[in-house]
């Protein structure tokens, strides 16, 4: 059901480019086809992993990290987990959703993806150059605070 | 130009070490499962239910992708937030975060660029913050795995977020320039 509304989307998206300019919609798809390529085996390698952490870990043992046993150290490690980690975004949807299915909590899924997207350690030396330190800092400490935020208020409200 | 062929060289280089990486994962995978036959089972229903999820949306979101990098060039970024004003500005820099695709270490040139330009600094940061987090496709993505209620609440408070830390980031920024040209 989601899948067919996110194709449709796309096929509209498709149709109007097409509708707009040719060439460009061409070129769009050789990058689409290209991008495709190079993420595959990503995907193929995070799926496998899924399937092991579904298959071994006990839900025991994801639980007492991330789920309802985690504490409050629990959601700042994943916090943290999330801000030097440099994962695609893409790849970590499925994932979060490997680890929510396996007993991890909406707290600790949200506080994961909002850290990994927006904080980024490894791109921090090329924010401070270009922006300089205290905006980049600024930024990337606030995004620290407001992930946790969104993570207890997702925790309450789903 | 010379970034250019070094980006593509490296970029060759991270998808030949993704396939080592994924074979030898692959072969974790098969001696893990022979000495566990009992696994076998959990483990190829979660793979499996996972790969179809991902194939049924993965093309779709490569074109998409595909479709914003080439309809929202950089251009048209710095045309609308150089000389956006007010909170307007903020809400734009959003949307112009959101739409182009690419990593983040492209959108921090941009950034600084319109900064230089006299772009505010929130509408900068929501820009930034939209770039790392709220791209369409990554929704869609997200929207496929942890479901509608879960993308839209994270995406609703994302935005408001994103648009309070941009206000406040800007308010001390220009309050310490001040009181520095104070003393």
């Amino acid at each position: 059901m989601t899948a067919l509304f996110i194709n449709s989307f796309t096929l509209i998206c498709l149709l109007i480019a097409l509708s707009r300019d040719r060439a460009k919609t061409k070129r769009a798809l050789i990058i689409a086809l290209k991008s495709f390529f190079n993420i595959f085996p990503t995907i193929l390698l995070i799926i496998i992993l899924i399937g092991l952490l579904l298959g071994f870990v006990p839900q025991s043992q994801i639980s007492k990290i991330v789920g309802e046993q985690a504490s409050f150290w629990g959601i700042l490690v994943v916090a943290f987990l999330g801000a030097i980690l440099h994962i695609p975004s893409l790849i970590s949807f499925p994932l979060a959703a490997a680890l929510l299915k396996s007993g991890a909590t909406v707290t600790s899924v949200a506080v994961f993806i909002t850290t990994l997207t927006m904080i980024g350690m490894v791109t921090l030396p090329l924010e401070v150059r270009e922006l300089g330190k205290k905006m980049a800092l600024l930024r990337n400490g606030i995004s620290f605070l407001i992930a946790i935020i969104i993570g207890i208020i997702m925790g309450v409200i789903l | 130009m010379k970034d250019h062929i070094r980006e593509k060289g490296n970029k060759r280089k991270g998808i030949r070490q993704d396939t080592v990486l994924l074979g030898a994962t692959l072969i974790i995978m098969l001696i893990l499962l022979s000495f566990f036959p009992e696994k076998q089972e959990a483990v190829t229903k979660a793979l499996w239910k996972f790969f179809s999820e991902m194939i049924l949306v993965l093309p779709a979101v490569m074109i998409l992708m595909g479709l914003f990098s080439v309809f929202v060039p950089k251009e048209m970024v710095m045309k609308y937030l150089s000389k956006a004003a007010g909170i307007k500005a903020v809400f734009l820099g959003i949307i112009m975060g959101a739409l182009p695709t690419g990593p983040l270490y492209v959108a921090f040139p941009l950034a600084s660029a319109l900064l230089k330009k006299g772009a505010r600094i929130s509408c900068i940061i929501a820009f930034l913050s939209a770039w790392a987090c709220i791209k369409i496709p990554q929704e869609m993505v997200e929207l496929q795995f942890l479901g509608p209620k879960f993308m839209a609440t994270r995406l609703i408070l994302t935005i408001i977020f994103v648009i309070m830390m941009g206000l406040s980031i800007e308010r001390l920024i220009e309050w310490r320039d001040k009181n520095k040209r104070i003393l």
